[in-house]
């Protein structure tokens, strides 16, 4: 007979077998987005059978890299001229006939502004209420949360049947893509072309430095640095740090920098090794965004700043004279 | 010319450092104070301008929850709206109350008062979820301008600046449409005195879910809301050099 350890094993493989995930790939045509690794290690913390998805103009690169995953069953491949754009518009008939087809338990995104955007439309096409910036899963049903700022942590238990959920990429290692070779197919095909939105153009902010959400070092200015021109301060210390650079909130509405380096509740979140907050007191909202870094340096001339209550180390100096000198010094 | 719906929400205000209810069931909210989700007040503002522009004939503000978020109704109506809807929600159905079911409300009131254009925040900073615009457009399917930060109307609808991760992008959307505001889509105008009385005269209509048809069964159960895990204290630094061996020690450098 079995024992009750592993009937109990026994009993949560069956269950496990009975969830199906599908995690929607992130990718701009050319590559595949980083944070679509950490969302399918989301999916294999919920167990079960996986396939992803990849819809776009151009599906190629992205099929092909995350075909190589461990664990991924089937990758879906809808190739079409309606997705330009990956309008929330003409992705959401896609996955929901898809949705028709396979009966998913678990529908996964990333918890970019991509899919920000797009699983909220496709869980109210459900009828079922969407989880946002997932940090943790507990089990099938069962995950967990920030809410207030990351000032609370939620843990939740869905009662819908399907559960529609966005992945907060830094809550999550990312799947290495490797030991797979999931088969590849078509996703349903479909009349996928709306009208009710057209996509018309990007202005992406051009970089040769790491990405903000998945760096290992990031350098973040704030108001103290009083103008654009001064951020080049920062720019030769990430330079030698191999870093990303971000901003506050207030160095953003300052207009120093573009709004898409911005850190915190309403911006970006981000959780590198090491995070150098330069000019930056430490606003609730800001702190939301970066408070699960692994290091956290604070370079601030007032004592009293609140992101002093968080860093590891504080230094209690002018940037102006203390950010040089350690870009020299590096 | 359009009639807007503006949802707006009732939190607790964004400086109130807020804390978790020792029986781990949610937040105190007994005695906070309260104020307007600061997106929302950007959603009220742009609803103005667009009347101020003649881009919109009428501004109807639109708030669910307990009979406090009257207070929040009077502020958007003070800020330009012309008449608000409170829909009643209170108690455990106010507990459990989600996007989903306020973007159900938002839309058969849409339909039920002849609105073109829906704006809400882009989130509120209670439960930072991000979908009612999104569920709203859904369930009217209706074209969403999600992250909007900048919003202009042209003959075939609207052409919407979304703030998007890399950067900026461009969409232009059919009418009727949802928008959700961003942070950089305005700077949204205070309540003169003047306004907060006139606005005290602006009609205000209260009606219930169950009203409007709406099931406010809840979706999820809360298992526990609870502290983040506090962070050790650190050190503060005598100077550069020491900060760089820190960075030395820890394989940073």
């Amino acid at each position: 007979m079995f024992s009750q350890s592993s009937r109990q094993l026994f009993l949560s493989s069956q269950l496990r077998r009975l969830q199906s995930t599908l995690v929607i790939a992130e990718h701009n045509n050319e590559t595949l987005s980083a944070v679509t690794q950490n969302t399918l290690s989301a999916a294999k913390k919920i167990g079960g059978d996986i396939s992803v998805l990849v819809a776009g103009t151009k599906c190629g690169p992205a099929a092909e890299k995350i075909a190589k995953a461990g664990g991924v069953s089937k990758v879906l491949v809808a190739e079409n001229e309606a997705f330009k754009g990956f309008t929330a518009e003409s992705l959401t008939p896609l996955i929901l006939a898809t949705q028709k087809q396979f009966n998913y338990t678990h529908i996964l995104a990333p918890a970019t502004a991509f899919g920000k955007a797009l699983l909220p439309r496709v869980a109210a096409k459900l009828d079922v209420s969407p989880i946002t910036d997932i940090i943790g899963v507990k089990d099938a049903n069962t995950f967990v949360r920030t809410i207030y700022a990351g000032n609370a942590i939620l843990t939740l238990e869905a009662k819908d049947a399907i559960k529609v959920i966005t992945v907060r990429g830094t809550a999550f290692a990312p799947d290495a893509l490797d030991g797979g070779s999931a088969a590849v197919e078509k996703a349903p095909e479909g009349d996928y072309k709306t009208d009710l939105t057209e996509f018309v153009s990007q202005e992406l902010t051009k970089s040769d430095r790491p990405e903000l959400t998945s760096a290992k070092n990031i350098v973040s200015g704030g108001r103290g640095l009083k103008s654009g021109d001064n951020f080049k301060l920062l720019y030769d210390l990430a330079d030698k740090l191999n870093a990303a650079v971000g901003a506050s909130r207030a160095a953003v509405d300052a207009g120093f920098v573009p709004n898409d380096l911005q850190i915190g509740q309403t911006g970006k979140i981000v959780a590198p090794d090491l995070y150098i907050a330069v000019g930056i007191s430490g606003a609730i909202q800001h702190l939301a965004g970066m408070k699960d870094s692994k290091t956290i340096v604070a370079i601030n001339k007032d004592p009293e700043a609140p992101i002093f209550q968080v860093s590891d180390y504080g230094l209690v100096a002018d940037l102006f004279k203390a950010v040089p000198e350690l870009t020299g010094k590096l | 010319m359009s009639r807007v719906l503006v949802g707006v929400k009732r939190v607790i205000d964004y400086a109130v450092k807020i804390r978790v209810k020792p029986d781990k069931s949610g937040v105190v909210t007994d005695g906070v104070k309260h104020s307007m989700n600061p997106f929302d007040e950007i959603a009220v503002e742009e609803a103005v301008r667009m009347k101020e522009k003649k881009l919109a004939s009428e501004v109807v503000a639109v708030s669910c929850g307990p009979a406090q978020a009257q207070e929040t109704l009077r502020t958007a109506l003070a800020m330009g709206a012309d008449r608000a809807i409170h829909v009643e929600v209170a108690g455990k159905e106010y507990e459990t109350l989600q996007p989903l079911h306020v973007a159900k409300i938002l839309a058969k009131l849409s339909q039920d008062e002849k609105a073109d254009i829906i704006i809400v925040g882009k989130q509120a900073i209670d439960d930072d979820s991000n979908q009612t615009a999104q569920m709203t457009a859904a369930i009217l399917d209706w074209p969403q301008g999600t992250f909007a930060s900048k919003v202009e109307k042209t003959d075939a609808g609207l052409t919407v600046t979304r703030e998007i991760d890399g950067g900026l992008e461009v969409i232009k959307t059919k009418l009727p449409a949802v928008l959700s505001a961003d942070l950089r889509l305005n700077e949204p105008r205070y309540a003169t005195l003047p306004n907060i009385m006139k606005a005290k005269k602006k009609p205000l209509k209260k009606v219930t879910a169950k009203d409007l048809g709406i099931d406010l069964a809840p979706r999820i159960k809360v298992v526990s809301v609870e502290d983040p895990p506090v962070r050790q204290a650190g050190s503060v630094l005598p100077d550069v050099d020491t900060l760089v061996s820190k960075l030395k020690e820890g394989g940073h450098v």
